[in-house]
């Protein structure tokens, strides 16, 4: 009877420890992966456009990510999907007029989805606890119901969920998520928070700063000129 | 000398001591001795409600409003843009090459936004100030000074994108 237990407690054991292995493994090969060029063959490329997740962060992180897709070709970036708070009232109105100039009769394909914040300015440290987790919850949401190719994204906190939740369904294999992100025009020094933590957890595939002092500070970001 | 139009802007933010700093007396009547007639202000999300009367005390034409998605006209017709620090406003005027004086919120706890004003200003793109030193600013400020700011192209992050993913150049 006790040894039936101790071997069935075992197993489970072993199970466990596999499942962990595996995971591991995975989180190992995803980062590995990470920052290497997709490979495609020729053929593909023709038939297949990149579903694209654009967060826009309000403000001046709205303008500069929009002057990345108003130089997108959107034949091979397509459908576009954008992301603004729920706080945020001007930023998919903008996105919507870049897409009515520039994608014309297209525009029915790209979509506008709002995402709650985890934090607004000013609120409490101890309601931000669940704010942060329902911003999560909806993340997550939005990120398996869409399964984008491409997440491009520029801070602030807003796009940290959305980000956190692409690498999830690249580490569940759902799909692998090139992740793009471009720090603010505003950091000439320091790394946002945000910034500093996706360059810490390797968490993007291409990381762009916008002033050469910066990306000599942060070897792994590339620099290639400013946005605005 | 009628040099006109300042537009004042902080955004879509909230940022009364500006906007405040701008409507003091003392400040306007150092705009009207520039030879500035007429304010337009931008509020935002601000509380603080501009009092027409002082300015006509100063010979100054005050009027506000709370937040227009595009304000390129005003841009457009402005001799001189005093703004907050948040960089859409800032690159919106430096791309409409008005001259510019930022003025940076002295209050807000994560102060990156003055790494942008003073990086800036070093290359003589604009003037910075703080709400306490805004008229000591406009006093010793030469525009002629300033350096017209050349627009960035996006374009090269594109493209480094696109061989990234495999897509053809274009």
């Amino acid at each position: 009877m006790e040894e039936d237990e101790q071997s069935g407690m075992r197993w489970w054991t072993i199970l466990l420890g596999l499942l962990v292995v595996g995971f591991v493994s995975r989180l190992v090969i995803v980062w590995m992966f990470t920052g290497q060029p997709r490979v495609t063959s020729k053929d593909s490329r023709k038939e297949r456009s990149l579903k694209t997740l654009i967060v826009l962060g309000s403000g001046g992180h709205t303008a500069e990510i929009l002057r990345i897709v108003e130089k997108m070709n959107f034949e091979n970036y397509s459908p576009r999907c954008y992301i603004a708070a729920v706080t945020d009232d001007h930023s998919l109105a903008k996105a919507k007029r870049l897409e009515e100039e520039k994608a014309g009769d297209e525009l029915k394909q790209s979509r506008f989805y709002r995402i709650y914040r985890s934090r607004e300015v000013g609120q409490s440290y101890i309601t931000s606890v669940g704010t942060t987790l329902l911003a999560m919850a909806h993340a997550f949401y939005l990120a398996f119901s869409i399964r984008p190719d491409l997440i491009i994204c520029n801070g602030p906190g807003t796009c940290l969920p959305v980000c956190i939740a692409g690498f999830v369904l690249k580490v569940l294999g759902v799909r692998w998520v090139v992740m793009v992100y471009v720090e603010s025009i505003a950091r000439v020094r320091k790394l946002s928070l945000t910034g500093l933590l996706f360059y810490k957890l390797h968490l993007m595939d291409q990381f762009f700063v916008q002033w050469p002092k910066l990306q000599q500070k942060f070897p792994r970001t590339q620099y290639v000129g400013r946005l605005m | 000398m009628t040099k006109g139009m300042v537009f004042v802007t902080v955004g879509s933010t909230l940022f009364d001591a500006l906007v405040e700093a701008v409507c003091r007396p003392e400040c306007l009547a150092t705009l009207r001795k520039l030879g500035y007639s007429s304010l337009v202000i931008q509020l935002g999300k601000g509380n603080f409600i501009p009092d027409k009367s002082v300015g006509e005390a100063e010979n100054i034409e005050i009027e506000y409003f709370t937040y227009k998605p595009n304000v390129d006209e005003y841009l457009n017709s402005a001799d001189l843009v005093i703004s907050h620090a948040g960089s859409g406003s800032v690159f919106e005027t430096l791309r409409a090459q008005r001259p510019l004086v930022v003025v940076v919120n002295t209050l807000l706890m994560d102060n990156h936004q003055s790494e942008l004003a003073d990086e800036l200003a070093e290359r003589k793109y604009l003037y910075t100030a703080s709400p306490e030193t805004l008229v000591d600013t406009l006093r010793t400020m030469r525009l002629d000074s300033l350096v017209p700011y050349q627009s960035s192209e996006p374009s090269a992050l594109v493209t480094t994108l696109d061989q990234f993913l495999g897509f053809p150049p274009s």
